[in-house]
């Protein structure tokens, strides 16, 4: 049986980038310490400021409204509706359940019900993979609570998967202007608050463990829109080298933000630079309407489409 | 050994007397995109599992367009 590295008391994991195993307690005391570090290095959020968490009811975004509670920040979620069937429902479920048990403010908004759409809908009227439109939905609608609550910083549980799987998919087009902008805090400006990722140190390995030893029911179902999505084949590859090369995905991730990032500052001003805002919201974007009004008009008019109908072929 | 598996959730029984990241890589699944669960508590890759244990497996990848 193998021991904590720290205490040589029985391991309930075992975490090869870390060439250890840890027990439960030392376990959660990792995880603590790689979230304070990602909000210490990338100065994320000061002591005692109020933050909205973008909940989805997996396992990420409640273990990252359950870090930042427990570390003493004052956090509320809100969740999206995004009407993709039984999926949808038993996700909802999971975040009410959580925020219930725990006396946390959880505010919701239904796509159908606020905008007239869904996320199937939207997927067939746009003609355009589903995560598309549902990202696009997830980050106007967010940003928007953000600002309108008057919170100090948005926070998103992206984890060191999801952002080295993003840098791998930006890295592999060269795509200097999305490259740039890939950072784990983004400063607020005109029309667009603060964002902070504070899971960007753990693996979503060691996010999912979190919830199993915090006793977080997550929705562990994956959503049966994004079945293999671009986003999961860079994931895959890279934990293929994983596999073998165990910290290479931390290594990739975490020396772009300390070696490259800063060599982008210029093309990321530049950017910052073109926006304007909508006429219809007053959202930032580069056209005369955003691209959350340009959906909603397209999506609304279009007859709903079943979750089964709407897959990705 | 009870072995419950996801996405699609199913169960399979399979021998025990192995290692949980032996099971995995009998049933061909990657240790960094898994955890492995014995009755609601996690164990490590070297711990061995019995052929009454009741295991989960439970994959950690989630994809699409993330909050």
């Amino acid at each position: 049986m193998s021991k904590c590295r720290a205490c040589r008391e029985p391991a309930i994991i075992d975490l090869p980038r870390h060439n250890a195993n840890f027990c439960d307690v030392h376990f959660r005391q990792l995880v603590r310490r790689q979230v304070e570090k990602a909000i210490d290095d990338f100065a994320m959020l000061r002591p005692g400021d109020r933050v909205l968490v973008a909940v989805s009811g997996g396992k990420d975004s409640l273990a990252a409204w359950d870090l930042l509670v427990d570390l003493g920040y004052a956090a509320d979620g809100f969740y999206v509706g995004l009407g993709i069937g039984e999926y949808s429902e038993a996700s909802g479920e999971h975040a009410a359940r959580f925020a219930h048990d725990r006396g946390l403010r959880l505010l919701t908004v239904d796509l159908r019900d606020e905008f007239g759409y869904d996320v199937p809908t939207a997927s067939r009227a746009t003609r355009r993979p589903a995560c598309s439109s549902c990202g696009l939905s997830k980050r106007h609608l967010f940003d928007r609570a953000a600002l309108d609550g008057g919170y100090d910083a948005l926070v998103t549980g992206h984890n060191l998967d999801d952002e080295a799987a993003v840098l791998f998919g930006n890295t592999l087009r060269w795509d200097v202007d999305y490259l740039a902008r890939q950072l784990p805090v983004l400063a607020s400006r005109d029309g667009l608050p603060r964002k902070v990722k504070p899971l960007v140190r753990l693996t979503e390995r060691e996010t999912a463990a979190w919830c199993v030893v915090r006793g977080i029911d997550y929705a562990v179902d994956e959503c049966p829109m994004s079945a293999g999505n671009r986003h999961l084949r860079y994931k895959a590859a890279l934990n293929e080298i994983e596999a073998h090369s165990p910290g290479s995905k931390a290594a990739f991730y975490l020396n772009f933000l300390d070696n490259m990032a800063p060599l982008l500052a210029d093309r990321r001003d530049a950017s910052v630079a073109t926006v304007g805002e909508c006429t219809q919201c007053g959202s930032p974007t580069t056209g005369d309407r955003c691209a959350f009004c340009r959906l909603v008009e397209t999506a609304s008019q279009h007859e709903p489409v079943p979750v089964a109908m709407a897959r990705r072929r | 050994m009870r072995v419950l598996l996801r996405n699609p959730r199913r169960e399979i029984e399979i021998d025990g007397g192995v290692p949980a990241r032996t099971m995995l890589e009998r049933l061909g699944l990657a240790h960094e995109a898994h955890l492995v669960i014995r009755n609601g508590t996690l164990v490590p890759g070297d711990e061995r599992l019995e052929d009454d244990d009741e295991i989960e497996v439970r994959p950690v990848i989630s994809g699409g367009a993330s909050p």
